[in-house]
């Protein structure tokens, strides 16, 4: 049963990013002469997205399980810009028409970032306080929002790829906040990490406009649900199997996710990002930027081929584990919480990845990995908002060796935190758990079918990396909020934060608790159905039969989830027993995990039965190689920078000595040439004129003598004139 | 006495003025000279009246050009006394500066 979208929800959704848009213009131009430089204007604009996004939320929500719903673009009344618009006889590869996407995805991920958006902005108007900078700051924060929510609505690659570079330059700029205040001590450092999170962003963004290149060179549209439709007819035309364009266009979008969604070996700018204002850092690595690469993944996840998919998931496991193990190792606050974003991030991306192998319920892993972008979101958000609280309430102290015992101190902040922090675990009832599992058993499920070495890789590296993930946050914990003060002075000066900074914490800590689920409404404990699930998919529990609604129309498991639809058929009865049994493993793996890693960081850094430095020095080179990120900034340092570098020398050289060297022969010839020509104009040409001119000088000074002024002379000229000219005609 | 007569003495006079013209040295003669050729031009007007036909035309021209000749010479003596005032002198080649 179709849904349709009523034409006043219609204009709601046009005014979610243009709210944001108007806020922004508004901003830049009189924000510094509105009251409190203006920041009451976006905040109350994105309070009203907010309540806008949620509502929509609730219609979709209301809608779900109706079958495929209000997927509506150009094609189904939807409002629509056209943009080079041809008609169809004219010019039939020229039709680039930018319309509303509305589905459970964007439903979903559209209040994610109002909502998480909103309370950055009111936790802004806390920790900004006394910028230099303050109304820029709102300015450029409303259109980050403003880019991201366009990004989520865009119903075609291009237009999202368009907001994708938005975004691209608004994190450039909102990181860089700091590198035009001449107070500021860290100015040359956030000049460099904007500088840095915009390169290396952009080697992703290239990839993905290669990969967009070859897919409208194959599809001539951009259209999401044409593309899906067009790549489902190109697999079945080629017996089931993706054609190798497709591989190579999906791993280069894939390039755009690794850039954007910070995958190794890409990661590099993200925690350098931290020079940013720390709301920031939260919008970057919870609503925005970070999640707008999982969000490409799940809108063309259908043509992904298989082969991309075991790429994609490699790529996530390694970068969840990788991260997780630099994050046991950092010190300053922020840090750890960046690279726990890489590492969740990875979470994701090789969930998705999973998909594509695993064997039991089709498209486990692609749900578990966007729910998982959905509820991050939430945690992370009130994790950063919480450090910033403490860096606030430490007065800009980031290193959590000197913190300590805070708990008293920042109570509320504290609780905040906590919450969050056994979100992120993934310890039951919270909101982590419920997608921490899921991605968990879309792994189990790709070991127990026949993926190959991808699956038993993946699940090993996330298993761990969610032992590590328990591990570093409890450790930040238990050095930041437990134990005795190892600064009396920071101690002593530590206070709870603001209103608007406790609020926006609180709110959306209460997100990270029942963002997942609302186990206390139905008693459903262990998630069975969520909200974010019954937006997209919905699963028959018994037989593990599912039905996605993320992409109308195309059947999944003739695509790039084969490997399901095979087992199915080969033996229903045994598939359905292995979702089960994934699920039952991934429960044990998830609960098995978290305790170790509890227990692992209280006893070193609770406890301190376990000396922390005995350990470091147990792992000795490996510990030095995590703690400094695994040298990845050295290496690129030393290849792509130092490579560049040498390669622009030699190419100055030539310009210097080849290029320069013709440019200046040139000019001796031309000069040359102008001397004789300048000897042939002086010479030749003026002497002309001159003779002509002297000729005529000449001429006049000799006849200038009959002219005397004397009119009796005249008179006997006239007077002989006219003898001679009656002689003459008497003559003749 | 026929016409040649006639003419011949217009002839002699409009010389004669002419020569003034060209060869006096104080500008009143060149006047003289001018008002003689005037003469020479009206003894030529009654001739050529008289003996072809002996209408009035040719005298009420003769009374034109003696209007003509007063009016003239009335502009002439203005213009001498400009001339007199502005180079101190009433010789014709020392008032030369036509020439510049």
């Amino acid at each position: 049963m179709e849904h349709h979208l009523t034409a006043l929800d219609w204009k709601l959704l046009l005014a979610v990013p243009a709210i944001p848009l108007a806020a922004f213009v508004v901003q830049i131009f009189f924000g510094r002469r509105l009251p409190r430089g203006g920041d009451w204007l976006p905040t109350a604009g994105m309070f009203v997205v907010m309540c806008i996004t949620v509502r929509m939320l609730f219609v979709a929500l209301g809608a779900a399980g109706h079958g495929p719903f209000f997927h509506e673009s150009v094609n189904e009344g939807g409002p629509v810009f056209e943009w080079f618009y041809q008609s169809a006889e004219k010019a039939p590869s020229l039709n680039l028409v930018a319309g509303v996407l509305y589905d459970g995805l964007g439903a979903a991920m559209l209040a994610v970032v109002g909502v998480v958006s909103f309370f950055v902005h009111l936790f802004s108007m806390g920790y900004m306080k006394g910028d230099r900078r303050y109304h820029i700051f709102f300015a450029n924060i409303s259109l980050f929002t403003f880019a991201m929510l366009g990004l989520v609505l865009s119903d075609n690659l291009l237009f999202l790829f368009i907001f994708w570079e938005l975004m691209g330059l608004m994190s450039y700029l909102l990181i860089g906040h700091f590198s035009h205040d001449p107070d500021s001590p860290r100015i040359k450092q956030a000049a460099a990490a904007c500088k840095k999170a915009f390169l290396t962003t952009r080697v992703g963004d290239t990839c993905l406009l290669f990969g967009m290149a070859i897919f409208y060179y194959n599809f001539r549209t951009f259209q999401f649900s044409e593309m899906w439709r067009l790549g489902a007819e190109a697999v079945a035309a080629n017996g089931g199997e993706y054609p190798a364009w497709m591989t190579v266009a999906g791993l280069f979008v894939f390039g755009g996710t690794m850039g954007k969604s910070a995958q190794f070996p890409l990661h590099i700018w993200l925690p350098d990002a931290m020079e940013g204002p720390t709301p920031v850092s939260a919008m970057i690595h919870a609503a925005t930027m970070v999640a707008a690469g999982v969000f490409l993944l799940g809108r063309t996840f259908p043509l992904m081929s298989p082969d991309v998919l075991q790429f994609v998931t490699v790529v996530g496991s390694v970068t969840a584990l990788f991260a997780a193990t630099i994050g046991c190792t950092v010190n300053d606050i922020k840090g750890v919480l960046a690279y726990s974003t890489i590492s969740q991030l990875g979470f994701m991306v090789a969930a998705i990845g999973t998909a594509g192998a695993a064997v039991g319920t089709v498209g486990i892993g692609l749900v578990a990995g966007l729910f998982h972008m959905v509820t991050h979101a939430f945690f992370k958000a009130c994790l950063f908002l919480s450090a910033g609280s403490v860096i606030h309430g430490c007065h800009h102290e980031q290193d959590m060796r000197k913190m300590g015992g805070l708990r008293k101190k920042m109570p509320l902040t504290f609780a905040a935190m906590l919450i969050c922090t056994l979100a992120i675990a993934g310890t039951p009832l919270f909101s982590g758990f419920y997608s921490k599992d899921k991605i968990i058993a879309s792994a189990w499920e790709a070991v127990m079918g026949h993926g190959g070495w991808v699956g038993p890789f993946a699940l090993i590296c996330l298993a761990l990396a969610a032992m590590l993930t328990t591990f570093y946050m409890f450790r930040l914990i238990f050095m930041t909020f437990f134990g005795k003060p190892k600064d009396q002075h920071i101690h002593d000066h530590a206070h709870e934060s603001p209103a608007p900074m406790v609020v926006s914490l609180l709110a959306l800590a209460t997100l990270g608790l029942f963002g997942g689920k609302m186990w206390a409404m139905d008693g459903d404990v262990l998630g069975e159905h969520t909200w974010f699930e019954s937006l997209v998919w919905h699963v028959d529990h018994e037989t593990g039969e599912t039905e996605q609604f993320l992409y109308p129309g195309i059947d999944l498991s003739q695509m790039n989830i084969a490997s399901a639809a095979e087992a199915r058929a080969h033996d229903p009865e045994h598939t359905a027993h292995i979702g089960h049994e994934a699920h039952t493993r991934a429960l044990i793996v998830s609960l098995g995990v978290l305790l170790l890693g509890v227990l692992g960081a209280a006893l070193m850094y609770l406890k301190r039965l376990i000396d922390p430095a005995r350990v470091t020095a147990k792992f000795g080179r490996f510990y030095t190689t995590v703690a400094n990120k695994y040298y990845v900034d050295e290496v690129v340092d030393a290849t792509l920078i130092r490579g560049t570098m040498s390669l622009s020398r030699t190419q100055k050289w030539i310009d210097e000595n080849i290029v320069d060297g013709l440019v200046l022969l040139m000019g001796r010839i031309h000069k040359a040439l102008g001397f004789v020509g300048a000897w042939i104009d002086k010479h030749i040409v003026d002497g002309l004129v001159n003779l002509m001119a002297s000729v005529i000088q000449t001429t006049g000074s000799v006849v200038r003598l009959l002219q005397t002024g004397r009119i009796q002379q005249y008179v006997s000229f006239a007077v002989a004139g006219g003898i001679l000219l009656a002689a003459f005609h008497i003559l003749s | 006495m026929g016409l040649g007569a006639y003419v011949g003495v217009s002839a002699a006079l409009f010389a004669l003025g002419l020569i003034c013209i060209i060869s006096r040295r104080n500008i009143l003669y060149v006047l003289f000279g001018v008002e003689m050729v005037m003469n020479a031009a009206m003894i030529n007007f009654a001739a050529f009246n008289h003996f072809n036909g002996g209408g009035l035309e040719g005298r009420v021209f003769v009374v034109f050009l003696i209007i003509l000749a007063a009016a003239e010479s009335a502009i002439a003596l203005a213009i001498v006394l400009n001339v007199f005032h502005l180079m101190k002198t009433v010789k014709p080649s020392e008032a030369d500066f036509l020439r510049e």
